[in-house]
């Protein structure tokens, strides 16, 4: 072990590493947004977009994203659709997590007990306001365990990136295993720095689950504790 | 006239290529699969252990499993393999070593929640009948657990086979391979050619997955007790 080496090439990782997370963040940040406004016309069953929700939710979770990104990345400039690899990464992981985060999200709205709905509708509430007020807020707090697998499993997802040309983690990994032949280092370094990244996720998300476990009133599963 | 350069699929033999490829895919997710099944039953009952040793163990392979990028683990294997044990593990032997390895764990997981479901007075009654543990486990414990396991085991195969698509990054030659050299042989008669391969890999990828998790979705809901 060389670790030399190892020191020498810290930078590079942390280059790879910032790469990885900002890529990550957007491409969360991104698949939350889809994944509540495709949740949200489930719920307030609009006609036709709601169809259109439902395809997009089948194709995003049945294919993988390294072929998304391969249609994204060599595919579409054919047609004219030039995309940067940053725009294409960003683009392929929220296409993924969309859906996964819409199903999630789905789940928790489903797990609302029917009689809070019934209950604001009483109260005069509208469905929009019922949805706003009633269901999301529960909703998110029963959703959350799925949530932070989601989370997870789209940084996981980010190893594929160097298809498209992104200096990743693993595209430095192989660099340096082509260059200096040292594979024990780079390999090393490339497991340290994705647990780098991904402990303390897992490690605040099963918090936050734990935190959030007040909700779903009325709701046998969480009463009973499971 | 301008060509779409849809043709492309339909020359020679290309979709037939196409779809062979496919198949070393889904042959590699496959075996993976039929052996995460045997090696997970193992794994889900060990899992199952009061042994706080045998249970941190399981917990710890679990988490790293869970936590670690396949392909990082595909890599590690691929090329940290090669150089330690000094041998020459091919592509296919790697993906099947890891996707094994992925698939045992999670597989464990999912057959330990089904054992663990099943109320205690199911063992009792079944040994104050007389039955010894493993004859428990095999005519009493294990077709209960079936029920939750089929449907949780068939998601996972839809992970899988999407999963295995990474194995064209250590080299293995299968339907992006193949995909690609289509493209690269017909550059020059058909530019477009990238556009509508990438997009029938795509569409390859849903026509084999979507049915299976629908099967999967469909057996959830005729299974539930």
């Amino acid at each position: 072990m060389d670790f030399e080496f190892i020191y020498e090439n810290i930078p590079l990782y942390m280059e790879a590493a910032k790469l990885t997370i900002s890529i990550a963040a957007w491409g969360i940040l991104g698949s939350i947004i889809i994944g509540l406004l495709c949740s949200m016309i489930k719920e307030l069953r609009i006609p036709v977009l709601r169809n259109i929700v439902q395809f997009y939710i089948e194709l995003s979770r049945n294919t993988p994203l390294l072929i998304q990104l391969f249609f994204l990345y060599f595919g579409l400039p054919k047609v004219g659709i030039l995309l940067s690899s940053e725009a294409c990464a960003i683009t392929g992981l929220t296409f993924l997590g969309g859906s996964y985060m819409a199903e999630a999200f789905r789940a928790g709205i489903d797990n609302v007990a029917q009689s809070q709905r019934e209950s604001s509708y009483s109260l005069g509430m509208t469905r929009q306001q019922t949805f706003i007020h009633i269901i999301l807020p529960q909703a998110v707090a029963t959703a959350m365990p799925a949530f932070i697998a989601n989370v997870i499993f789209l940084i996981k997802e980010t190893s594929v990136f160097s298809v498209v040309a992104l200096a990743d983690l693993m595209y430095v990994a192989k660099d340096l295993i082509g260059i200096s032949y040292k594979t024990d280092e780079a390999l090393l370094m490339l497991v340290v720095a994705y647990l780098v990244i991904l402990l303390p996720i897992s490690v605040i998300g099963s918090w936050i689950e734990r935190r959030v476990r007040y909700a779903g009133f009325g709701n046998r599963s969480a009463v009973s504790g499971d | 006239m301008q060509d779409s350069g849809i043709e492309v699929l339909f020359q020679g033999i290309n979709a037939w290529r196409l779809w062979q490829g496919m198949f070393v895919s889904l042959k590699l997710a496959a075996i993976s699969m039929a052996l995460s099944i045997l090696l997970g039953i193992i794994m889900g009952m060990i899992m199952t252990s009061k042994n706080w040793l045998v249970k941190a163990i399981c917990r710890l392979y679990l988490e790293t499993v869970r936590i670690m990028p396949q392909l990082v683990l595909l890599f590690l294997v691929y090329f940290g393999a090669a150089k330690h044990l000094g041998i020459d593990i091919s592509g296919e032997l790697s993906a099947v070593i890891v996707f094994t390895f992925w698939g045992t764990a999670e597989m464990g997981d999912i057959v330990r929640g089904a054992l663990e479901s099943i109320p205690k007075h199911q063992y009792e009654s079944s040994y104050g009948l007389g039955m010894k543990r493993g004859q428990t486990f095999v005519y009493i414990i294990l077709p209960q657990t079936i029920r939750s396991l089929i449907p949780a085991a068939i998601n996972l195969l839809t992970r899988m086979i999407k999963t295995t698509s990474l194995v064209v990054l250590i080299g293995v030659v299968e339907v992006v391979k193949v995909g690609k050299q289509i493209i690269d042989a017909s550059r020059f008669e058909i530019p477009t050619a990238a556009l509508w391969i990438y997009g029938a890999i795509f569409m390859m990828y849903f026509v084999v997955c979507f049915p299976i998790s629908k099967l999967s979705a469909v057996l959830e809901k005729r299974l539930q007790v």
